[in-house]
């Protein structure tokens, strides 16, 4: 449940599309028996988005639509399925949008390499600078006020 | 009547607003003084105005006058006095109305402590701030007047949203736009100097004691937010990637850089455009964090269309002030020479590994939460972006920092040696691998999660350590305590916010990977296992609050029969907004976090009951709190009291320099 980021909206926004939210999300009698499998659920279903929330994890969601996609991943779980086709099974129904990992392929491989792209990019760029930097820049040499001050000086 | 006074008082600041900007521009464009001259008074002007308007709405929440339609919306004449007040800011109109507030506070202090400045530059930096106050008080007479009045006023209110109604969210939004909006001085400082042409070491250390406030204010104001959200939420989480959240850790992160780059700026005369560039993108991203959440344009692509005019106006004030100081920088940004000389290991360096991670990683952010709106606008696919990929995109980047950070803040500047800052760092790193080592092979077949983030924390908290032990020189231990004490408040606040760094990785980490959940029905006087604790429901009460109904469960938590806590967590439901919260039951010890929630009540009889051992909670706020604390140290240096400093170095320029 994305209450923190709902009350800043709040704080911030128009109260707008406000629906009641209450405590639980999981609940006790949707747990499977076997831990191994609970496990797989939970882990699914934390990477998996509420269709009608505003950005939870149906592992998150109070929505009713959320509990029937648990019941549904625990379902196909106790099929046998292994965890990438019981993704599957689910975008199938719903498209890629409940995904909260976007796949890394097609258009979304831009979105995976930005952050590395860049940092490479900063890399070299700042390897350059600190390059330049490292060549001394030729001292400008004393005025002849100043050579004549500090021959004064040098004196005393 | 009071209420029109403010409403006149927003317009009149509007006016004064509008002649800060323009006469000492002017003045200091053509070097006449008189004009220059405007920029105090007209600064102080604003902030008394935007003050007094703000006083006038806080006085309509105190006394609930029900004919102002933003009380009518946001409160209730039952609801504590507390949340009556923290009420003016808990909606846009009067969030804006705060925004601007602080906005004029920050440019009246520029008028307070800026005579160290020079006149032209202190004109100018009040000019900006002036325009940027203009920008916002259009913005809020044209399209979110918070003084609107209703024809016919209803009886009592609609009631503040109850999620609201909590102490820690009364006090995040100030802190959190202290910060937003302590960046708006370090864009007016870097256009300033962008139109003086001029940037040199006096500017760095102008520029960072109000980039630091701002940072301070905003950790600070994150740190709320998030235990707020750890607190309330019901299942202790702390941290979520979402658009929203993003918006403010993004110019954290930013600000984060520009501090470090300041440094160098201040120290060394060099990275001075990059440091412009960062204090533009800085405030810039103050500016799309406020866009995207007044607009919804993000976390709902079609609650854009709802309110068109707000959106598309904080976009033009975007535009304007990020496009237009980018220009400036553009065609001034080649006329600002770097002096300063250094080699490829160096401080120097050091700080620019520094500058290019915390960058990127705020890149990373930017990316991850606007590529929705990408790729519908793009190619009209709709998917997501949240946990599992900001987890994947930003932990290198946290990594990273971590393991260069007790390096390059040992490093000398010019020049330096890799091998010498390792000898002196050998046992923080020996340290550090033990424990990660003695971690690994305590728990039990969980991630490597922990162990690394143990490993990080104890090598940058222990960094930290032999960093400020290092600068008390040779010699007896004795004398280097003693000269530890007199070490300036600077090196202090370094050390001390480094460490806040690690003990939050720490934190993070240890939160992420070792927290115990449960979640069963519980039978009225049933105990049940949760780790090494046994928890017994006693009962189920229903109480009744000011202005809510409660379902109040009540549990004991035993350790070897021991008595540890009696914990209340509640269901409360608030009649007025029609709403339900969850009032979690948290008892907090050093160590862990025991934190209770009660569910629904069952068909077959019992309760509903989530509970947690969070591992390290408090931690994780205190790490930040120990950040800010680093942060307020480092303030408090000597050099930055502004005047007395001034004053001091006259005094001292007999004395030779070391």
């Amino acid at each position: 449940m994305r209450r923190f980021a709902l009350a800043l909206m709040l704080i911030i926004a128009p109260l707008a599309a406000l629906a009641p939210r209450t405590a639980l999300a999981v609940q006790p009698d949707e747990i499977l028996a076997d831990e191994g499998l609970e496990a797989r659920a939970r882990a699914i279903s934390r990477d998996l988005r509420c269709p009608v929330c505003q950005g939870e994890s149906i592992d998150d969601s109070s929505a009713p639509i959320s509990r029937d996609l648990r019941l549904v991943v625990r379902e196909r779980l106790v099929a046998g399925d292994t965890d990438g086709e019981v993704i599957a099974y689910i975008v199938d129904r719903f498209g890629e949008f409940v995904l909260f990992n976007p796949p890394a392929r097609g258009a979304n491989l831009v979105l995976w390499l930005a952050g590395p792209g860049l940092l490479l990019l900063g890399l070299g760029g700042a390897y350059l600078y600190v390059r330049r930097r490292g060549v001394p820049v030729p001292v400008d040499d004393l005025t002849v006020a100043e050579a004549a001050r500090l021959r004064e000086v040098m004196k005393d | 009547m009071i209420v029109e006074l403010g409403h006149f008082a927003l317009v009149l600041a509007f006016g004064v607003a509008l002649v800060q900007t323009v006469l000492p521009m002017w003045g200091a464009y053509r070097r006449n003084a008189a004009l220059m001259a405007v920029a105090e008074p007209a600064a102080i002007l604003q902030f008394v105005l935007v003050l007094a308007s703000f006083g006038a709405l806080t006085y309509a929440f105190v006394v609930s006058d029900f004919s102002l339609k933003i009380v009518v919306d946001n409160s209730h004449t039952l609801k504590p006095m507390l949340y009556k007040i923290s009420g003016v800011w808990g909606n846009h109109e009067g969030s804006l109305l705060l925004w601007v507030l602080i906005l004029a506070l920050f440019g009246a202090c520029a008028a307070w402590f800026g005579d160290n400045l020079p006149p032209t530059l202190r004109a100018r930096v009040i000019a900006v701030q002036g325009s940027i106050g203009v920008a916002f008080l259009t913005f809020m007479l044209f399209t979110s007047n918070p003084f609107v009045r209703l024809e016919i006023p209803p009886l009592n209110g609609q009631d503040l949203n109850p999620l609201l109604q909590d102490p820690g969210l009364a006090f995040h939004p100030p802190f959190l736009y202290l910060g937003y909006v302590g960046l708006s001085m370090s864009f007016s400082f870097a256009i300033a100097a962008l139109i003086e042409g001029r940037v040199d070491a006096a500017w760095g250390r102008w520029v960072r004691p109000w980039t630091l406030a701002a940072w301070v204010f905003l950790t600070i104001g994150i740190a709320l937010g998030s235990w707020w959200a750890y607190y309330e939420l019901g299942w202790g989480g702390f941290w979520f990637w979402d658009p929203v959240e993003n918006a403010s850790f993004m110019p954290w992160l930013l600000a984060g850089a520009l501090l470090h780059s300041a440094v160098v700026v201040e120290k060394r005369e060099s990275l001075k455009a990059w440091t412009i560039l960062l204090a533009i993108m800085a405030f810039g991203f103050s500016l799309i964090g406020t866009f995207i959440v007044r607009s919804g344009v993000i976390t709902s692509v079609h609650a854009f269309a709802n309110d068109p005019e707000r959106g598309v106006y904080i976009l033009m004030i975007l535009a304007v002030f990020t496009g237009g100081a980018l220009t400036l920088f553009a065609f001034r940004a080649g006329s600002m020479e770097a002096k300063g000389v250094f080699a490829m290991v160096s401080r120097e360096s050091a700080l620019v590994v520094n500058n290019l991670l915390l960058a990127v990683s705020c890149f990373v952010v930017f990316i991850g939460t606007i590529w929705p709106l990408i790729a519908e606008l793009g190619w009209g696919a709709k998917l997501s972006v949240g946990e599992p990929f900001f987890n994947a995109a930003f932990a290198p980047f946290v990594v990273g920092l971590a393991v260069v950070l007790p390096l390059g803040a040992m490093m000398p500047w010019k020049r330096g040696e890799i091998g010498r800052g390792l000898r002196a760092l050998w046992p923080a790193a020996l340290l550090a691998i033990a424990a990660g080592a003695l971690v690994w092979a305590m728990q039990t077949g969980r991630s490597s999660m922990g162990p690394i983030g143990v490993i990080l924390g104890v090598w940058v908290v222990l960094g930290s350590v032999t960093d400020l032990w290092t600068r008390t020189g040779r010699g007896a231990i004795t004398a280097r305590l003693g000269r530890l004490g007199r070490l300036p408040r600077a090196d202090w606040g370094k050390s001390v916010a480094h460490a806040g760094v690690g003990v939050t990785i720490f934190a993070v980490a240890a939160m992420l990977s070792w927290k115990v959940e449960d979640i069963r029905v519980v039978q009225i006087g049933e105990t049940f296992a949760l780790a090494q604790y046994d928890v017994t429901l006693l009962g189920v009460d229903e109480v009744e609050g000011p202005n809510y109904l409660s379902t109040m469960a009540t549990l004991q938590v035993r350790r070897d029969g021991a008595l540890i806590a009696t914990m209340q967590p509640e269901k409360r439901f608030y009649p007025v907004a029609a709403m339900p919260t969850t009032e979690a039951a948290i008892q907090s010890s050093l160590l862990r976090d025991l934190y209770v929630v009660i569910g629904d009540a069952q068909d077959g009889g019992g309760w509903a009951v989530r509970s947690y051992v969070e591992p390290f909670a408090m931690w994780l706020w205190g790490g930040a709190m120990i950040m800010a604390l680093g942060g307020a140290l480092s303030l408090t240096d000597r050099r930055y009291r502004v005047a007395a400093g001034a004053r001091r170095t006259r005094e001292a320029d007999g004395v030779p320099a070391e």
